[in-house]
């Protein structure tokens, strides 16, 4: 269990004051200017000693993303975004930094910006997110104010503006070349990579997308150092990580956590437990909707990091911990996802248009049983057809879902399907 | 020069090629959707994914840039089951209904699910069906059929410069839409032909032929000065569709609206016999009795009396056969430039569009002058936006004031702002002096007025001021509008020694002193200064529709168009290209110049050929350029036009209305509903989609 001095988002839960004054007094904005003093080049080596890793849902390296950023000026804009659109289905971190803590992720805006050479960043935060945009643009005003960030940020001699920029509600919008297209101000579509963001970006020049919490943290591990940081957490997987528990536990929350944590003692010690004891847990969604569910037997033993949960086939994800008991319909639970992820497909590419209607269809025929066994195995064919082949992620967080559904819960798919035979024979044909 | 294996062959190609153009130069076919050539890169229907080396998941070959090193299969499983897969996602929505369907025979589609599909469906929910959208006169839409590839949108934003044509709504429900409007560009009809499915269809041709039923005639569009190479689709002797040919030069593989879908103007308002006026009416009569009319009416006639004027759809072999009989009979009055046109038959390079077609691609700066290419010639409009969306290629207007799809520098409306270019006075100038290879285009307005010599002395001196000509580049250039012009200032359909030029005819009909007029497709004359039949000049018609020339006509003889003649025409850059007949002249309508060398022996003066080839060897022998097919020859620089008054009225443009400009598109039903479509929403009015 993480100690509180160890802890990063100290006022997580809002508490304290959310404001300058409060963040100050969190140490926040603490030796700013010597940060950014030790040089591009340092900063990027630290982050990528430290192995932190980014907190968005894919786990890349985030040093080695900003060292993708032209060395040299390249006469035009550099561009920091910063990923606010947080709308994976169980998470609600980025909400509450943005919340409550606003200046650590103004104060990672600037140094994170600085280390890549951006000239300007944009923050993109959800549209639904109206509270929150109307405090961090609180924020972003009082650390202009301050004279934190704009012209001469922190005295350091670095000039670095930092925009706010609402979405209007799509979750495809999440997706770092979606956003950037949403933000020049055309529809949410994800574009081909390559080129990749920190070749040609928003506008056409050299971006670096982060999430929130990826930036936010960024600071800190500078202030308190590498081997700090790496000494929480397990190698390649270090640090600290909020993790959002919701579903059938008895206290759903947000919690700042070391990573490599054991599953079971997250839920344990954080959530209260599982809502009628452990016994009582049918399975776990670990990272957001879009990785794989994992069944009770293996909730036993995880750990949460990236790399034990894509060893068990699932994945950390946003380290959106859905908790599912015995009392859940669980190919109800997924044909809603599955639903989810039709109706947030951009239609763009083949594979996810016209596959996440054909999936959600048959799963939901599925959660009556109408249907037959051999679909099973077309249904499990089709995620297959769309993992990998669209252009953005979209399609593989539409299947994989599925998949993980089929391969933990078939017999309850097949038992469906024989009892609504056994009492609609007619319409099962 | 990146060199990468694929499926184990080693190959080198150019830079800048992608995965997919790699493949298809390694000799190995893959199978596409949303790709096209000419448009950008969408990669969004997955159909062409192949594996590489090093890559976790397969690649969109379209997408990816041809590097060094790539080690590239495109025939293992992984690469076979995934453009199964996305066959099968593609077909899942789309409807069964190939059978009526007018793509079926040429859809992409249909012949890629032969050849990577998979026999039977596992789909069993209920299909897509997507309610159809209006998209004008010109486009029928089958929406359910789309696959989404946006090529369509692509085409009109890059290539046609509109932006009303768009993907709205999201996952399932994405529909190409524009929003209840024809898309208001002269090339729409092009995204018929992009569209790989059947949801974009040509509506007038829509259930009227299979294409397998259809006999392919390759050939040449007679309607503007571009010399478009086509394909004539034909039906018996009906001419049931338009398409583009693949020329780089000259039209790429687009075709206008008008060469597209004035077709069914070949088979309206037909002369399809000869006439004879009698007791002061055409009546129907024999070939032989309107030749022996015509040869009784010029016996005894003085030459200087009789004159012949060609219009802007004539081939040059009957532009030739009339020249010979005319100088036969001792005339010299003969003018091809029905509008007046000030052209300048001394210099070549003085009627020419010098830079070429292509070469616009080169230019670096851009001067129009009293010209609207965007009607005149709405091909060498799209290389002037594809040019300048290459970007560093500043345009300036001198005329009417129009939207032309890229900006203009808007410099003024008449010959003065002209004079002050050649004058090097203003920024503009001072543009067109900077660059490396401008490029002036004039146009027909700005010759076809009584200052017109003037005007074109005056470009020249504009052209000559901003450095256009050098020794590998001449930037001047003549933006014609008629499709026989050029080949009749080549061949010499110009007033003999003392002749008269159109000018000269029209006032000798008026005055008295023409008693026969030839009009050979002319058309767009003010008839009324001919007088009324019988009291001005006897008029001889030759042509195909019945016009304004065959209104006026005392002796009608029926010719064929364009579609139905084996003709030589040279475009506005002086490219020599050879129409091929489609289908044969209806009636008793013949092909033209054998209608001349019949009429010629009936009034004693034999034409000396008696066949095709010898009318080229002819035609050769007055300008040998004539043998040159399909080859640019540049025009040397000379002196051309005439000093003289400028009169300070401002330009016109050559094209009032680009759906209607000669007597097949006049006759056309389609061009009419363009004309209805287009016009009632630039005046505003109801379109009957309002709430």
């Amino acid at each position: 269990m993480l100690s509180d001095k160890n802890r990063i988002f100290t006022n997580l839960y809002g508490q304290d004051d959310w404001r300058l004054e409060g963040a100050l007094a969190r140490g926040v904005w603490d030796a700013t200017k010597g940060m950014i003093a030790l040089g591009r080049d340092e900063i990027i080596q630290r982050i990528k000693d430290s192995e932190l890793r980014g907190r968005g849902g894919a786990g890349f390296p985030a040093g080695l993303k900003w060292s993708f950023m032209p060395k040299q000026n390249t006469g035009r804009p550099h561009y920091l975004v910063v990923n606010a659109d947080e709308s994976e289905p169980g998470t609600c971190k980025d909400r509450e930094i943005m919340r409550n803590d606003p200046q650590r992720l103004l104060e990672g805006c600037l140094v994170a910006g600085f280390a890549m050479g951006a000239t300007a960043c944009y923050i993109y935060i959800r549209g639904e997110f109206y509270h929150e945009a109307v405090r961090l643009q609180a924020a972003i005003d009082e650390a202009y104010a301050a004279g934190l960030i704009g012209k001469n940020a922190c005295k350091s001699g670095f000039d670095y503006d930092i925009y706010l920029h609402r979405g209007a509600g799509a979750y495809i919008c999440g997706e770092e070349t979606a956003l950037l297209e949403s933000l020049e101000g055309k529809k949410g579509q994800p574009r081909l990579k390559p080129p990749f963001p920190a070749a040609a970006g928003l506008y056409g020049c050299p971006t670096t997308v982060n999430n929130v919490e990826t930036i936010a943290v960024t600071p800190e591990i500078l202030r308190r150092g590498v081997a700090w940081w790496t000494g929480l957490g397990r190698p390649k997987n270090t640090g600290t990580k909020i993790f959002s528990i919701s579903g059938h536990v008895n206290q759903p929350c947000n919690v700042e956590e070391e990573m490599g944590l054991p599953l079971k003692e997250l839920i344990e010690t954080h959530a209260g437990g599982v809502r009628g004891g452990w016994d009582n847990l049918l399975a776990v969604i670990p990272g957001g909707s879009s990785v794989p569910l994992i069944p009770k037997s293996i909730c036993d033993t995880v750990l949460m990091d990236f790399d034990s949960l894509r060893d068990v086939k699932s994945g950390l994800g946003t380290a959106a911990v859905i908790v599912m008991d015995k009392s859940t319909d669980v190919v109800e639970a997924i044909a809603n996802l599955a639903h989810f992820y039709m109706h947030e497909s951009c239609g763009q590419c083949t594979p996810c248009r016209e596959g996440t209607g054909w999936m959600w269809r048959v799963l939901t025929r599925m959660v009556r049983g109408h249907a037959s066994v051999e679909e099973i195995d077309t249904l499990l064919d089709v995620t297959y057809q769309v993992e990998g082949h669209t252009i953005c992620a979209l399609g593989d967080a539409a299947a994989w879902p599925i998949q993980g559904l089929i391969r933990h819960f078939r017999p309850e798919l097949e038992r469906r399907i024989l009892e609504y035979r056994k009492h609609a024979p007619a319409a099962a044909e | 020069m990146p060199k990468l294996t694929i499926d184990g062959k080693e190959i080198e190609v150019p830079d800048g090629v992608n995965v997919l153009q790699a493949c298809e130069l390694a000799g190995v076919e893959i199978p596409r959707f949303c790709y096209h050539e000419r448009l950008s890169v969408a990669g969004n229907c997955r159909m062409c994914l192949v594996e590489m080396e090093r890559a976790p998941k397969p690649i969109a070959s379209c997408a990816m840039p041809a590097a060094d090193g790539m080690v590239v299969r495109t025939d293992t499983p992984t690469v076979k089951k995934a453009r199964r897969g996305v066959m099968e996602f593609l077909l899942i929505n789309h409807p069964l209904d190939c059978p009526i369907c007018d793509q079926g025979g040429e859809c992409d589609l249909q012949d890629q699910a032969m050849a990577y599909g998979f026999d039977r469906t596992r789909y069993e929910e209920n299909k897509r069906a997507v309610k159809e959208k209006y998209m004008g006169p010109l486009i029928k839409t089958i929406m359910t059929r789309c696959i989404h590839c946006t090529r369509c949108v692509r085409f009109a934003t890059e290539v046609g410069g509109v932006e009303e044509i768009g993907l709205v709504n999201r996952g399932e429900h994405a529909e190409i839409t524009t929003l209840e409007q024809a898309v208001d560009s002269e090339l729409s009809g092009n995204m018929i032909d992009v569209c790989p499915v059947g949801a974009l269809t040509s509506r007038p041709y829509a259930f009227t032929a299979r294409p397998w039923e259809l006999n392919k005639t390759y050939s040449l569009d007679a309607l503007d000065a571009v010399g478009s190479n086509i394909r004539v689709d034909t039906r018996g002797r009906e001419v049931m569709r338009v398409l583009p040919r693949l020329h780089e030069d000259v039209n790429e593989e687009w075709i206008s609206d008008k060469t597209r879908y004035a077709c069914d103007g070949l088979g309206r308002q037909r002369l399809d016999r000869p006439y004879l006026r009698r007791d002061g009416r055409l009546q129907p009569c024999t070939w032989d009795e309107a030749f022996r009319a015509i040869a009784r009416r010029i016996e005894g006639v003085a030459a200087e009396r009789i004159a012949a004027l060609a219009g802007d759809l004539c081939d040059a072999e009957s532009m030739l056969a009339l020249k010979d009989l005319l100088t036969a009979l001792g005339s010299p009055n003969l003018d091809c430039r029905q509008d007046g046109a000030a052209l300048d038959p001394r210099c070549r390079a003085g009627y020419l569009f010098n830079t070429t077609i292509a070469g616009i691609e080169r230019a670096d700066a851009c001067l129009l002058v009293g010209t609207n290419p965007r009607h005149e010639a709405a091909l060498i409009n799209a290389r002037l936006r594809k040019r300048f969306l290459m970007g560093g290629f500043p345009v300036g207007l001198i005329g009417r004031q129009v939207d032309l799809t890229y900006p203009v520098d808007y410099l003024g409306a008449g010959p003065e702002t002209l004079q002050d270019v050649a004058a090097g006075k203003g920024a503009f100038a001072e543009t067109l002096k900077a660059a490396e290879r401008p490029m002036l285009v004039l146009g027909m307005a700005a010759l076809a007025r009584p200052d017109g010599a003037a005007i074109l002395h005056l470009a020249r001196q504009a052209a000559e001021a901003a450095g256009m000509i050098g020794d590998d580049w001449n930037g001047f250039n003549v933006l014609h509008s008629a499709a026989a012009r050029v080949a009749g200032l080549e061949l010499g359909f110009l007033p003999g020694d003392g002749g008269r030029d159109t000018g000269g005819i029209l006032a000798g009909a008026e005055g008295g002193d023409i008693e026969v007029l030839f009009l050979l497709g002319a058309d767009e004359l003010p008839m009324a200064r001919l007088g009324e039949p019988g009291k001005g000049p006897f008029v001889i018609y030759q042509g195909h529709h019945g016009d304004a020339g065959a209104h006026r006509a005392d002796v009608i003889l029926p010719g064929a168009a364009y579609t139905e003649k084996n003709g030589t025409y040279v475009n506005t850059e002086g490219r020599v290209q050879l129409g091929r007949l489609a289908a044969f002249p209806p009636g008793e309508a013949r092909e033209d110049w054998t209608i001349l060398r019949a009429l010629s022996e009936i009034v004693g003066r034999r034409l000396p050929y008696d066949n095709l080839g010898e009318v080229r060897q002819k035609l050769i022998a007055a300008n040998a350029r004539f043998a040159a097919v399909d080859r640019i020859e540049p025009a040397a620089w000379g002196a051309f036009g005439a000093g003289g008054k400028i009169d300070p009225a401002p330009f016109g443009v050559a094209v009032e209305n680009f759906y209607m400009t000669d007597p097949i598109s006049r006759a056309s039903e389609t061009m009419a509903q363009c004309i209805e479509a287009f016009e009632a929403r630039r005046a505003g009015a109801a379109t009957g989609t309002e709430g």
